[in-house]
């Protein structure tokens, strides 16, 4: 358990997540339109995908094994035989008035993902569900009208569906980037969250004590990014928490996160909410998938990153922490093993990676494939400080100069001179001169005194303007001292 | 010569040899539709077909064209062809105007025959005496003051009317067998999963199937060859190979005539008990003797549940017919209130006025029967019925190859007869839904009159994508009794085009 779950009230959150996953697919679950993001409105549609008269589905076999893969990853039953359903609701953005879903045999259930702590601890998290289902468009509301742009109609997408496993906003948002580096190493999401490929909705109640049966709980609806999660679990906890010390009724009810407030406000009660009228999709045949197809996914699977993370802890001898951190994004993974491969040295690239290269990502919010330096860039600036030609505060600045401007490493020692000095007689010639220069300090350290020995490695790096080895300083000075 | 008497081969046999050409066929048809409006069996009429079809004349028809190249046909009006208007007969679409083609408009086109108009139907096909249009009834031909039968009134008539050589309408639950017989014209409603559905408004898409009607039953082959087979735009299309029908029926059953394989036609008397007029009895006995004296044998079948099939349709098809209309909310095309301010307005303005009584009757019935807690009791459980329902038909094809029954207990009843009791109206559906529902093919076709003169239609019900037994059966009765087909219903005087 990474931390308490239990709130300085004392009550327990009890928290369930629903999260849809755009499918990466080029063409649209159920027709051929293109599912690419950021066209003008209302092009990408057809008139399967705008609902016209007569229009009939026939469904997408890519869109199915980008699922299948996911329900493999995420331990999932795969179910033989799918059958589609119709949810049916009316909105502007739905044109058929149903959206295909699943509902009574969906494609897969009772699948696992386990998320880990700092302390090395870890926890799984049930997966009730994995189905596909068809997006619906986008409304836009302007002053004196409104807008449906159909775009997103029909672009595939899984849901999953949680067990109510998690207990706290922390474990809430590690389960949903778990699930995100999952498919993320899979490639059957692009997993961007402000185009919404990643949403999430999320069931929370609170109950006094772990024994007590669940509370009653609420929706929050689409959310999309871990801060959101993180934020609106915490004010809807503590919400309810307040309403049960004032022996106020909590209600079923969904609502709806304001981003800008960082608070939640009703959107309907339980009365309100919808009668989907659930029904097998007539228009299209169960979709039957055999063992062989199955076992095709199972067979193409890239390798995932608990296994990667293992992996590393084995290859690299990293703590579980650190291999985590770095298999926790695929391409961070794929370049510090590059980086490895290139210089050896798995802990110190380790540690550069977690250090100096994730600092620049997030202070750059970007990701790793838009990262300025290269894996071999970055590898001979590491590969100097090994080798002694600078020292590690001296790296961390070429570092800063080499993310800045467009000079490689060695271009930057050079021109500033920062190469170090471990030539013997030139450092020898230094410490000779302090020395001479601080008997009192000398006298001090052959009484016994040793802690004067940083004052005197010190004096040496100031008189050699911070180039001279400190390694090669001690040594020599140590030797000069007995 | 009357054209009016001639079948399809005929006609292309004619058009080959410049005998007629097709826009002569075309201006006949263009200008009997004209005469006849009061019938009210088209919606649209396609002026423009004169030109396609001089179109067709100055390219030529060849011999080893398609056979309906150049001849004229009718699609009933829930059927998309690109650029036409199609109403489904309702107000809601009185206005939109097709996008793309359907399947079976895009197969009729690329065979070269000439689409004459659109053709009338009770809205969104819910009716069966073509009573229930925005554009008003359709009159049978045979006795004006008479429905014309639903929901396909429109393509029925314009066959048997003389409007059109041939046309195409949907049976949901006997929607094209019914007004074919009300007409005296031959249908089939085929295996579901023969016709592909991409493009045809949907009712109850489980049940939905296309049928071709006609005067003969070599047109009604061709009709049905030109339109039949995979579609992967319908998932609910079979892949299996589609027969040649017509091609079978002149060379194999043609040349075998005399020692073609006798076939056993199960009789379900139970259920005809009550209910029928004498005439159609009377009717059901002729068309056994023929069969008799052709050799084919005869047992007595039960098909216990077919009384509850009535029940059962009503469930699923008002349940799936509520989703299916879900789209029509004056959201994207079709009529939009003017009256509104919230969404919640438009949606149910829209809907309320631009559906008529029948539709909104069914789609409150279906919400109803597809609402949680109530899913269980109604359309869960027809769906268990519907597939016993099935096992019935199975079992009785374990004794017969084919089913006779008549199409319905009566023949054509008068406008206005049963439009005050929607259960009555309902019944007249009793003896063609199992078909749908047990998704087997059923082939109409006309077996004399009745008293007043109105016409008697039978029907063979066969296995699963057995159609073969039935084209053959029909195709034997109809060489046995030529004076039941090609029987038009004309009071207007032709000009002879061709002497």
């Amino acid at each position: 358990m990474n931390s308490k779950t239990e709130n300085k009230k004392g009550y327990n959150a009890v928290i369930g997540l629903e999260i849809h996953a755009q499918l990466s697919t080029k063409s649209k679950m159920f027709c051929s339109c293109s599912t690419s993001f950021g066209k003008k409105q209302n092009t990408n549609i057809c008139p399967v995908c705008s609902g016209q008269p007569g229009a009939l589905p026939s469904i997408n076999s890519r869109a199915v094994e980008y699922a299948v893969r996911a329900a493999l990853a995420f331990n999932c039953k795969i179910n033989n035989k799918n059958i589609f359903a119709r949810k049916n609701y009316f909105y502007p953005d739905l044109p058929k008035g149903y959206q295909i879903s699943q509902y009574e045999e969906p494609l897969a259930i009772n699948g696992w993902v386990e998320i880990g702590f700092k302390d090395g601890s870890k926890k799984k998290i049930g997966i009730t569900r994995l189905h596909m289902e068809e997006d619906a468009g986008k409304n836009t509301h302007n002053v004196n009208e409104s807008l449906v742009d159909l775009n997103r109609s029909g672009i595939p997408l899984i849901e999953i569906v949680s067990e109510p496993d998690m207990r706290t906003p922390e474990e809430a948002v590690a389960y949903f980037k778990k699930l995100k580096t999952v498919l993320e190493y899979l490639e059957v999401c692009d997993c961007n969250m402000e185009e919404g490929n990643l949403r999430c909705d999320i069931n929370v109640s609170i109950r006094k004590n772990e024994h007590e049966k669940f509370g009653t709980k609420v929706e929050i609806k689409n959310l999309n990014s871990f801060r959101f999660v993180e934020k609106a679990l915490y004010y809807e906890i503590e919400r309810q928490t307040k309403m049960l010390e004032n022996n106020e009724k909590i209600i079923q009810e969904t609502r709806l996160f304001d981003s800008s407030s960082g608070i939640t406000r009703s959107m309907r009660k339980k009365e309100e909410a919808h009668d989907y009228r659930y029904f097998p999709e007539p228009d299209l045949l169960p979709l039957i998938l055999n063992e062989s197809f199955i076992q095709k996914e199972k067979d193409s699977m890239p390798e995932l990153p608990d296994k990667k993370c293992e992996r590393f802890m084995e290859k690299y001898l990293l703590s579980f922490y650190d291999a985590d951190v770095l298999t926790s994004d695929k391409d961070i993974s794929k370049y510090y093993e590059d980086l490895v491969s290139y210089i050896k040295e798995p802990k110190v690239c380790s540690n550069w990676m977690q250090a100096e290269v994730m600092r620049t990502l997030n202070e750059q919010r970007i990701g790793i494939k838009d990262f300025k330096l290269d894996h071999k860039k970055l590898g001979d600036l590491i590969r100097s400080v090994i080798s002694g030609d600078i020292n590690q505060n001296t790296a961390k600045e070429v570092f800063n100069e080499m993310i800045t401007g467009g000079a490689s490493a060695g271009e930057i020692i050079d021109k500033k001179g920062l190469k170090q000095i471990s030539d013997l007689t030139a450092i020898e010639k230094i410490i000779d001169e302090v020395i001479s220069e601080s008997m009192a300090q000398v006298q001090q350290y052959r009484d016994g005194k040793t802690a004067v020995m940083g004052f005197l490695v010190g004096l040496v790096m100031k008189k050699s303007k911070g180039k001279a080895n400190p390694a090669v300083v001690n040594e020599l000075l140590k030797k000069k001292l007995t | 010569m009357d054209l009016l008497k001639l079948s399809i081969p005929t006609l292309a046999k004619m058009l080959r040899e410049k005998k007629i050409s097709s826009q002569e066929l075309v201006s006949f048809y263009l200008e009997r539709i004209k005469k006849h409006k009061k019938l009210n069996a088209y919606i649209t009429v396609l002026e423009d077909a004169v030109n396609k079809a001089k179109d067709i004349d100055m390219k030529g028809i060849k011999n080893d064209d398609p056979v309906l190249r150049g001849i004229p046909y009718s699609l009933k009006d829930n059927m998309l062809a690109d650029g036409v208007k199609t109403t489904c007969a309702s107000r809601i679409l009185e206005n939109y105007i097709a996008g793309y083609d359907s399947t079976i408009a895009k197969r009729l086109k690329d065979s070269g025959a000439v689409l004459l108009g659109k053709t009338n139907m009770d809205e969104f096909a819910m009716g069966s005496s073509n009573e229930n249009s925005h554009f008003g009834p359709v009159c049978n031909p045979w006795n004006e003051k008479h429905v014309a039968g639903g929901s396909s009134g429109g393509s029925a008539v314009s066959v048997s009317a003389g409007l059109s050589q041939f046309s195409y309408g949907t049976d949901t639950g006997g929607s094209v067998r019914l007004p074919a017989s009300f007409n005296g014209v031959a249908s089939l409603k085929p295996t579901y999963g023969r016709m592909s559905r991409y493009g045809i408004i949907a009712f109850a898409s489980s049940l939905d199937q296309i049928g071709p009607i006609a005067k003969n039953i070599e047109d009604l082959a061709i009709a049905y060859d030109v339109v039949s087979g995979h579609d992967p735009k319908d998932s609910t299309t079979s892949i299996k190979n589609k027969d040649g029908m017509y091609e079978y029926l002149i060379k194999e059953v043609k040349d075998r005539e005399n020692n073609f394989s006798r076939k056993t036609v199960g009789i379900p008397r139970d259920m005809l008990i009550g209910g029928c007029s004498k005439d159609v009895l009377n009717s059901l006995e002729q068309s056994k003797k023929v069969l008799t004296d052709m050799g084919f044998d005869f047992v007595d079948i039960d098909l216990p549940n077919s009384k509850y099939a009535l029940a059962v349709y009503y469930i699923i098809v008002t349940g799936e017919a509520s989703s299916n209309l879900s789209r029509y909310d004056g959201v994207r095309y079709g009529y939009r209130t003017k009256d509104y301010e919230e969404l919640k307005d438009l949606y149910s303005l829209s809907r309320g006025d631009g559906f008529g009584d029948e539709v909104r009757r069914r789609i409150i019935l279906g919400t109803f029967v597809l609402s949680a807690g109530y899913y269980d009791a109604y359309f869960s459980k027809a769906a268990k019925v519907r597939s016993l329902i099935k096992k019935d038909f199975e079992k009785v094809f374990e004794k017969c190859d084919s089913i006779l029954m008549p199409v319905s207990p009566v023949t054509a009843f008068k406008i206005g007869e049963r439009t005050k009791d929607p259960l009555e109206m309902y019944l007249s559906d009793i003896f063609t839904v199992s078909a749908n529902l047990a998704a087997v093919p059923s082939l109409g076709f006309p077996a004399g009159r009745d008293s007043r003169g109105l016409p008697i239609g039978m029907q063979l019900i066969g296995k699963h994508f057995d159609e073969k037994t039935l084209f053959t059966t029909a195709w034997m009765i109809q060489k046995q009794k030529p004076e039941w087909f090609n029987n038009i219903a004309t009071t207007v005087k032709e000009k002879k085009v061709i002497e």
